[in-house]
């Protein structure tokens, strides 16, 4: 995955750049917004991470001006305002997510590991499977080796999400926001309790466990350890 | 000091009051003065033509005694005249110049020539009662060359036209002078108003926030832009109390996690020696650093929460979905906790308010109660807790009372004693037993700061066992 950061800060970037190629993506770096904006229009990117504020022309602006110009590549603002209005603004603007710094990087990562796959075909599609496990948009119906389990509401909007990301970490904060929508960060951790329900009803009664906790950054489901 | 810049003269004579009267007064004298003008010009005219009708009429009656009875006639007459009324006074001369008859001493100067006539001066009275009057007259040649004057005593009329001139002028300055001077007065108590005003906030600009403007308890204009103003003051006052002690508690409450970080980073680069070692030592790190970015979050939003800027958000919002949504997120923690969540009689109520904000505060509250209800009470019973009448519980509802939304947390837990509910609200406070749980000591004071944003508030009530936060909003 081709990864732009568009950020004034040398070092933040630096170390995006660095992490990213660790994580085994390929990062450029643009320090401000015009020069940003411009290598963001060849569109060789994946995702774009762009800060608020950036000297020449602010990142809101960058991100207004390429949706303008039809570019549709995923966009992950990154900003010190975190407010609930701030971020809105933000989405408003065009960009896709919205990450407050500070920020730990696992949480950037599957951010941007989100993103990319956004733009990935088959998203709409009514049926899910991650293993045996098999997840029906239209009649909310979930099986596991052809076994129906018995899901609450929120219980199958969380697999869904997860199952919708298969394979690629899902961090608490990004639980809380897109299943219950909440846009802080509970101090007791509420959502670990909830994925272990879900566990109990998913993975519990068969030997392979497609629910994998990732320490430090969240959760995943998907086939093999 | 700034205080003379209002007691010079200058000054006194530059405010809006002293203009005001001084232009009033102008406006006043011009109308009176062209006033006065009119009745001396109308006066004099009717003095001057009643004057002048009477001497020709007397002029062509004399003239007629003239040429029926000569000049002798004449002479008779005027002198018979001449010893009647003191204000109509004659001279008659004859061929040569010469006085014949009349009350005149001599001939006005100016009325030697032909048909002449005026006003002139006369000498009257002898002795020390002599004086000099002013009298109107007509002059007439006579046929045998001799000359007529006919006159009228017109002193008494100058007399009236000469105190109406000075009855007006003395009133003009009177007014002038009045006016320009109740001006002056005026601008003076002004002038001294603003004077102890400006003082006043001089006062509270170098630093004396707990001042206020004096009230002169008149109840005028002055006291109630000072006693708006002094809202204003104890407003900033608080608000500024209240930055000074989130500085102070930042001060104190921040350094200690950052010490913390800092002893962790420390004590790893002196002890690790190997690499697991070292990724532990920096995951503790990471750990201080987060706990330190939330607080810093949570103090964030409460400060923005308080300069209330968030009124463009407020919608018109359904309760009941917010508080089943957050019982329902917190529910299997609290199963975990052995504490049963629940929500009870949930009213159908809508308030103006911001979703998400509304949402955090339900949450907190949830929180906090699932974390202290629950462990204080088993530090309270220390044992095992059997019998259905300990079991923890958290009960959370809504109903609508007198244009209130009131949201209820209640718990059985052991409370938070009267004298310390208060305080509980307050930024960083954290009850001793509570120093030992995590947490930033802002939960219940952003629910507060919360409430405060939309019109409500937030009280903590006992609930006999327990505490019942009741979050009440208006409708």
């Amino acid at each position: 995955m081709r990864v732009l950061i568009i950020e004034d800060d040398s070092e933040t970037a630096t170390f995006l750049v660095k992490a990213l190629k660790e994580s085994g993506h390929t990062a450029d770096w643009a320090s401000d917004g015009i020069s940003g904006l411009e290598l963001a229009r060849e569109g060789a990117f994946d995702v774009l991470l762009v800060d608020r504020m950036l000297p020449e022309l602010d990142g809101l602006s960058v991100i207004q001006t390429l949706r303008k110009e039809g570019n549709q590549t995923p966009v992950l603002v990154l900003s010190a305002l975190g407010d609930v209005d701030d971020r809105v603004r933000g989405l408003k603007a065009g960009g896709d997510d919205y990450l407050t710094k500070p920020y730990a990087y696992a949480e950037l990562l599957a951010r941007v590991e989100a993103l990319s796959r956004r733009t990935i075909p088959g998203e709409q599609t009514t049926r899910i499977a991650v293993a045996d496990l098999v997840l029906d948009r239209l009649s909310h119906a979930v099986t596991r080796a052809g076994e129906p389990i018995a899901l609450q509401p929120r219980e199958y909007r969380l697999l869904e999400y997860l199952m919708k990301h298969a394979g690629q970490v899902v961090t608490r904060t990004m639980l809380l926001e897109n299943v219950w929508d909440y846009h802080f960060d509970p101090q007791t951790n509420v959502i670990d309790v909830h994925v272990s329900r879900l566990r109990a009803k998913i993975d519990k009664a068969f030997d392979k466990p497609l629910i994998h906790t990732v320490r430090g950054a969240g959760y995943v489901i998907r086939d093999s350890e | 000091m700034t205080a003379s810049k209002y007691s010079s003269p200058r000054a006194t004579l530059r405010t809006t009051i002293f203009g005001l009267s001084a232009l009033g007064v102008a406006a006043y004298l011009v109308v009176t003065a062209v006033m006065f003008a009119a009745i001396v010009w109308q006066l004099n005219r009717v003095f001057a033509t009643d004057v002048l009708d009477s001497l020709s009429a007397e002029v062509r009656t004399l003239a007629t005694i003239e040429e029926s009875g000569g000049t002798d006639a004449l002479r008779t007459t005027v002198q018979r005249l001449s010893r009647g009324s003191n204000a109509r006074l004659y001279y008659l001369s004859g061929a040569d110049g010469s006085k014949v008859a009349g009350n005149l001493a001599a001939l006005p100067p100016r009325f030697a020539e032909e048909g002449s006539g005026g006003m002139f001066p006369y000498r009257f009275g002898e002795g020390p009662r002599a004086g000099e009057r002013y009298a109107a007259g007509l002059a007439v040649a006579l046929p045998d060359g001799g000359r007529l004057v006919v006159a009228r005593d017109v002193e008494d009329q100058r007399q009236v036209i000469w105190w109406l001139r000075l009855l007006a002028l003395a009133g003009f300055a009177a007014i002038a002078l009045g006016g320009l001077g109740l001006g002056l007065v005026a601008s003076r108590s002004v002038l001294s108003r603003v004077e102890t005003m400006s003082e006043a906030t001089s006062r509270i600009m170098v630093g004396e926030l707990s001042g206020r403007l004096p009230l002169a308890g008149t109840g005028d204009e002055f006291d109630r832009l000072s006693e708006s103003v002094n809202a204003m003051l104890a407003r900033i006052e608080e608000l500024m109390h209240g930055m000074k002690e989130v500085s102070d508690n930042i001060a104190h409450d921040l350094k200690t996690p950052v010490n913390r970080l800092r002893q962790r980073a420390e004590a790893t680069l002196r002890t690790a020696k190997t690499a697991e070692e070292l990724g532990a030592g920096l995951g503790q790190t990471i750990e201080s650093a987060d706990e330190i970015i939330k607080t810093f979050n949570a103090l964030l939003l409460i400060a923005r929460l308080e300069a209330g800027a968030i009124e463009e958000t407020k919608t018109k919002l359904a309760l009941a979905p917010i508080l089943t949504d957050a019982v329902e997120l917190y529910e299997p923690v609290a199963e975990e906790a052995g504490v049963r969540l629940f929500a009870e009689r949930i009213a159908d109520v809508s308030v103006d308010a911001n979703r998400h904000l509304i949402g955090q505060a339900v949450i907190n509250l949830i929180d906090n109660a699932i974390k202290y209800g629950r462990h204080s009470l088993q530090a309270g019973n220390g044992k095992e807790t059997g019998s259905s009448d300990t079991q923890a519980n958290i009960k959370v509802s809504l109903h609508q009372d007198s244009g209130r939304a009131v949201i209820t947390v209640a718990d059985n837990g052991p409370g938070i004693s009267a004298k310390d509910r208060e305080r509980a609200m307050e930024r960083f406070v954290r009850l001793d037993k509570s120093r030992s749980l995590p947490g930033t000591g802002l939960g219940l004071s952003l629910v507060a700061a919360v409430a405060r944003l939309h019109g409500g508030e937030l009280r903590l009530d006992d609930n006999a066992p327990g505490l019942r936060a009741v979050l009440s909003l208006p409708v």
